[in-house]
């Protein structure tokens, strides 16, 4: 395919086709679906860390009202979970997954051990909360202890997540280094808390299987429970029009999916599971708890001589979830010495999960802390001594970035944001009772593209609709793609239909790690083209429909696969972007409040940049909560998360948001793919909350190396 | 939830349909109750909804300030007699909760609305107020919203309304209908000390209905400021907040009221605060020495040391303000 010709639509800003669906209640999600005869589970959790089911009474809840069934390990089916050929990207390389009700083990609190079925919600949730359970207790672990990490297993490292790794001689690029910081950071377990309740609506049709679930990735949910239940994968179809927000805690297949199919099979009806707000803590995933060390050596001209940073992120006992958390260390600056080094604390907990940015925004808060206290050590501005680093080409792969605006990222964001008017000192701003604080980090994220397909029809009536079993979490998938589909088409935006989040539909890669415009996009793309020469070859001419009609036609149709070529071997791809923030603190009452954030992004086209500014202005968001309120209360002796409701899990709200400034800098990417865009979605958390608390550092003079930073930080002197 | 029963009460109904059995329970905006049930921390068979009972309304009266307890906390904030007489009430509810659930929430309600802390919240970890005798893990567990003032070894829990902590200052009362006629309880006497019994949380009877409360005219039209403090700038209880009000007259202090939220673990009056202002001379070092006086008496857990300081800060903070305004009166 050639560049796209000059585009009528691509580039504008575009509202959200489907918005008036959203805001009028219409686009109807994974528990809204109502099949004939629909029932209603409640999940049952164990309410101790580790042991075995000693006694499970059911005989309560089985005699309560509307209760159809209750099923655990004593009744369920022995389901096989045959192992996959090769396991899905988004699924833990070594480990098994939880298998549900398969015997009497309890791996963590709050693990599901029982369902109760009934004619209603309310019917099953009374008659759970009768289920009478007795434990045989083993002294659990739940203490976050990384002097306990070990090194991720072979299938974890081969996967993209090593112990060791890096180039050149750490040791050595420190030692001859003229300044040096040695600092560890902590970072609080994190949840995704997106508003949408993961839900999963199972019916059977004698061996078909149906699913209406909140997924990320329809088509790995079919071949998931094909293999756990050992039928064919065509039996099998998931339905996902639309997903209330993600962050990554649906990439997965999560236990519950299995549950709703077993309930399903067991009482003959369709059953609809809905996890409540406190189960999200303990039934999908979550960001780790990780501790962090970073050694940074530089030289008295600013070059970094050595970049060594440590990792320990907790983990499951029954899974290796595990993170790129140091990939940053290897590929944000230019340093000839980098050392890496990870590891896995073993706990009593559910398994961890990719949250927005999974890994490198996590090590890219250590590093960008760790650079700003080299800036400080070596008297030398924070942006001055990233310019000094620029990594211009991809210094891990030693290939070149197939584009790179960082530069201009940090100028267009310095000069937007008023940086020369910082004083370097830090304490030295001051409104009122305020401490004014200025900080900034740099934003990367990988841009990768995966191979998808996509099918376009045209009509006689001059519409068409494009299908591929792709997902829109939220981010804008369906308007942006609908766009690439107009310019393609000669279409305008209301002639098109795009559907998505359905198995059956052409294949389509998972929806995260920012891969879905490029991938799906250049699909769709394709298809287009592949429809316009088939109506290029129809006789008569005029429009679309005036042609169709003219050949008797009522539809034409043509569908396309479109995947990442050698420039993969030839090219590393990236966005990039520079955060800048100004935070003020109140250090007698310990408030701190953001004032205003400005971020400059290079994620090559912007295809639509009112959803592209909404993408960018929700990550800082979510950087903020990661930098100032996000954490789950942890007690041990439970092995449990405490907080686990939106009450006491503290996400920013409306109040707390401050002046968002977001700009991209001129870029194009038609390397990486025809259409000239990067992934944008993880780029937008990532550096956030360091720039947050190296404004906190320079507005107080005091280093907080632990994220939330909360008022018990700061108040004080 | 389990089953239950509802009934929508109205003025007369009300007088013969009771909450007074265990297994009822008055329901009134629903915004904690409701809470509490789909939770399982509270599990009534019967809700009688008191939302129409005709106990809505603020009346400004010759002795007082009458606000009812139906009355939804939006309109008590925009209630005019409210916002010119009792600024610190206005201002406490405002900093409450979101513009939806101060919609919904009613006045009654939020003086009994049930504490945050997380141990009680989560029905699977052992709780005294929740299950008597059960334990209390929130003493060496995560503790950072429990209280500093007024626990004891059976219970830390913060009382949780900020609206209570501003009546509390003003020397509020409770206006409670018995079977046997109406009573009036000082609000610095309704909530009980945990103590050994953390589960007995007010000196109500079993079917009092909560009909208004009163706040007597010597605590209107005061300057005040209360100041509320947590970690994010809108819906969240408060971590500490102080509630002040003060008269001073010709640079003397002629009337002081103070009281802390997100401290005790019932409304916080500080009378050591107070004593050190009345009759004195307002300038900087009264105000702070007054201000030290909030931390008489603390026991504060690790995860909750923090609000110590935060307190005599946030003190001083709201005397300063207060200070200003009457000084500029
Ligand atoms: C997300 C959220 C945030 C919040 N933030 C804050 C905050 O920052 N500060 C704050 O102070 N509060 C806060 N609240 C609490 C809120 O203000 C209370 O839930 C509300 O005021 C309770 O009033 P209600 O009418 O809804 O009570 P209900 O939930 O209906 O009832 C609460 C209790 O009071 C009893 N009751 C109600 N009316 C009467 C009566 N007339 N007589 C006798 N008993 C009665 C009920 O039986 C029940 O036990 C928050 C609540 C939520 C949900």
């Amino acid at each position: 395919m050639n560049a796209p010709a000059l585009s009528a639509v691509i580039g504008q800003p575009v509202s959200r086709v489907d918005g008036p669906a959203k805001v009028t209640g219409t686009a109807r999600y994974a528990a809204e679906f109502v099949p004939d005869g629909l029932a209603y589970a409640s999940v049952v959790s164990a309410t101790i860390p580790r042991g075995r089911i000693r006694a499970l009474d059911t005989s309560a809840a089985e005699g309560m009202p509307g209760v159809l069934a209750v099923v655990s390990h004593r009744n369920a089916p022995k389901l096989p979970y045959l192992e996959r050929d090769q396991r899905p990207p988004v699924d833990p390389k070594s480990g098994d997954q939880l298998r549900m009700f398969q015997d009497d083990k309890v791996l963590f609190n709050g693990q599901p051990v029982a369902v109760v079925i009934a004619d209603s919600q309310q019917e099953a949730d009374a008659a759970a909360r009768c289920i009478g359970i007795a434990y045989d207790e083993t002294e659990p672990t739940t203490t976050f202890d990384p002097g306990r990490g070990r090194p991720p297993s072979e299938e974890t490292a081969k996967g993209g997540r090593p112990g060791a790794a890096g180039r050149g001689d750490g040791a050595a690029g420190l030692a001859e280094a003229a300044t040096t910081v040695d600092v560890t950071y902590v970072q609080a377990r994190e949840h995704h808390n997106a508003i949408e309740p993961h839900a999963t609506i199972a019916q059977w049709d004698g061996d078909s299987l149906t699913l209406y679930d909140k997924s990320q990735w329809v088509q790995n949910v079919v071949v998931e429970i094909a293999h756990v239940f050992g039928i064919e994968a065509g039996k099998i179809r998931v339905i996902s029009p639309f997903v209330g927000g993600a962050f990554g805690s649906a990439l997965r297949t999560w236990p519950h999916v299995t549950i709703a199919a077993i309930a399903a099979k067991m009482t003959g009806r369709p059953v609809r599971v809905e996890l409540s707000r406190r189960q999200l803590y303990h039934s999908v995933g979550f960001r780790p708890h990780t501790l962090q060390r970073v050694r940074l050596g530089a030289a008295p001209d600013g070059r970094l001589t050595a970049i060594l940073q440590d990792a320990a992120a907790q983990v499951a006992t029954y899974e290796e979830y595990a993170e790129t958390t140091l990939q940053p260390a290897e590929t944000t600056y230019s340093c000839p010495n980098v050392a890496t080094a990870y590891r896995l604390v073993e706990m009593d907990t559910n398994s961890p999960c990719p949250m927005r940015g999974p890994g490198i925004v996590t090590g890219l808060y250590a590093l960008e802390a760790a650079m700003d206290e080299l800036a400080v050590a070596l008297n030398v501005d924070p942006v001055a001594l990233r310019l000094k680093n620029h990594a211009d080409i991809n210094e891990k792969t030693g290939l070149p970035w197939s584009s790179k605006a960082l530069k201009a990222c940090y100028e267009t964001a310095a000069e937007r944001f008023g940086w020369a008017d910082r004083i370097a000192a830090p304490r030295s701003m001051r409104i009122g009772t305020d401490l004014v604080g200025y900080g900034m980090a740099t934003a990367i994220y990988h841009a990768d593209r995966a191979p998808a397909e996509a099918e376009v029809i045209l009509f006689a009536n001059g519409t068409a609709v494009v299908r591929t079993a792709a997902s829109d979490m939220g981010p804008g998938t369906y308007t942006s793609i609908t766009q690439i589909a107009a310019d393609e088409l000669g279409l305008p935006v209301e002639a098109i239909r795009f559907e998505l989040g359905d198995s059956t539909l052409p294949m389509a890669p998972v929806h995260g790690g920012s891969i879905t415009l490029v991938s799906v996009g250049s699909a769709v793309a394709e298809a287009c083209a592949a429809v316009r020469q088939k109506l290029e070859a129809l006789t008569g001419e005029g429009s679309i429909a005036e042609r169709l009609r003219a050949n008797g036609l009522d539809r034409l149709a043509a569908s396309a696969k479109a995947s990442p070529g050698e420039e993969t071997k030839r090219y590393a791809s990236s966005a990039f972007g520079a955060v800048f923030v100004e935070v003020r603190v109140d250090e007698g009452l310990g408030t701190l409040r953001v004032k205003r954030m400005t971020g400059a992004y290079d994620v090559g086209r912007v295809i639509n940049p009112k959803i592209a500014r909404s993408q960018c202005i929700g990550g800082m968001m979510g950087g903020l909560g990661m930098a100032l309120m996000e954490a789950a209360e942890w007690d041990p002796r439970f092995g449990k998360v405490m907080n686990a409701n939106l009450a006491e899990y503290l996400v920013p709200v409306c109040a707390d948001t401050p002046a968002l400034d977001v700009t991209f800098v001129p870029s194009e990417d038609t390397v990486l793919n025809p259409l000239g865009a990067k992934g944008l979605a993880e780029i937008a958390i990532c550096g956030v909350a360091p720039a947050i608390a190296n404004a906190v550092f320079h507005a107080t003079g005091r280093r907080q190396r632990h994220i939330p930073i909360r008022p018990e930080d700061l108040i004080g002197t | 939830m389990r089953a239950f029963t509802y009934e929508r009460l109205d003025g007369d109904s009300a007088a013969r349909r009771r909450a007074d059995t265990t297994d009822s329970a008055y329901v009134a905006g629903g915004t904690d109750l409701l809470q509490l049930m789909q939770e399982g921390i509270a599990a009534p068979r019967a809700l009688l909804d008191v939302s129409r009972v005709g106990t809505d309304g603020v009346t400004a009266e010759l002795d007082g300030i009458r606000i009812g307890a139906g009355t939804r906390l939006t309109d008590a904030i925009e209630d005019p007699t409210v916002a010119a007489r009792l600024p610190l009430v206005a201002e406490a509810l405002a900093a409450s909760a979101s513009p939806q659930v101060r919609n919904m929430a009613t006045i009654g309600g939020n003086l009994l609305q049930r504490t945050r802390c997380l141990y009680f919240r989560d029905v699977t970890t052992p709780c005294n107020k929740r299950e008597p005798g059960s334990g209390c893990p929130a003493q060496a567990g995560e503790n950072r919203l429990n209280a500093i003032l007024g626990g004891s070894a059976h219970c830390i829990a913060t009382h949780a309304s900020d609206l209570a902590v501003a009546l509390v200052a003003l020397d509020a009362e409770v206006i409670v209908e018995r079977r046997n006629g109406e009573r009036s309880i000082r609000l610095a006497d309704f909530y009980r000390l945990p103590g050994d019994t953390p589960h007995r949380e007010t000196h109500l009877e079993p079917g009092d209905l909560i009909t208004a409360v009163f706040v007597p005219i010597a605590a209107t039209g005061l300057s005040s400021r209360y100041l509320k403090l947590r970690d994010r700038a809108s819906f969240e209880w408060s971590l500490v907040s102080a509630a002040v009000a003060l008269k001073i007259d010709d640079g003397e202090v002629t009337a002081a009221r103070v009281a802390a939220g997100g401290v005790g673990t019932v409304p916080w009056r500080l009378p050591m605060v107070e004593d050190r202002l009345l009759g004195r001379t307002i300038d900087v070092a009264t105000l702070q020495l007054a201000a030290e006086a909030a931390a008489e008496g603390v026991d504060p857990r690790p995860g909750n040391a923090f609000k110590v300081p935060l307190l005599v800060n946030a003190v001083a903070r709201a005397l300063a303000a207060v200070a200003d305004q009457e000084l500029a009166r």
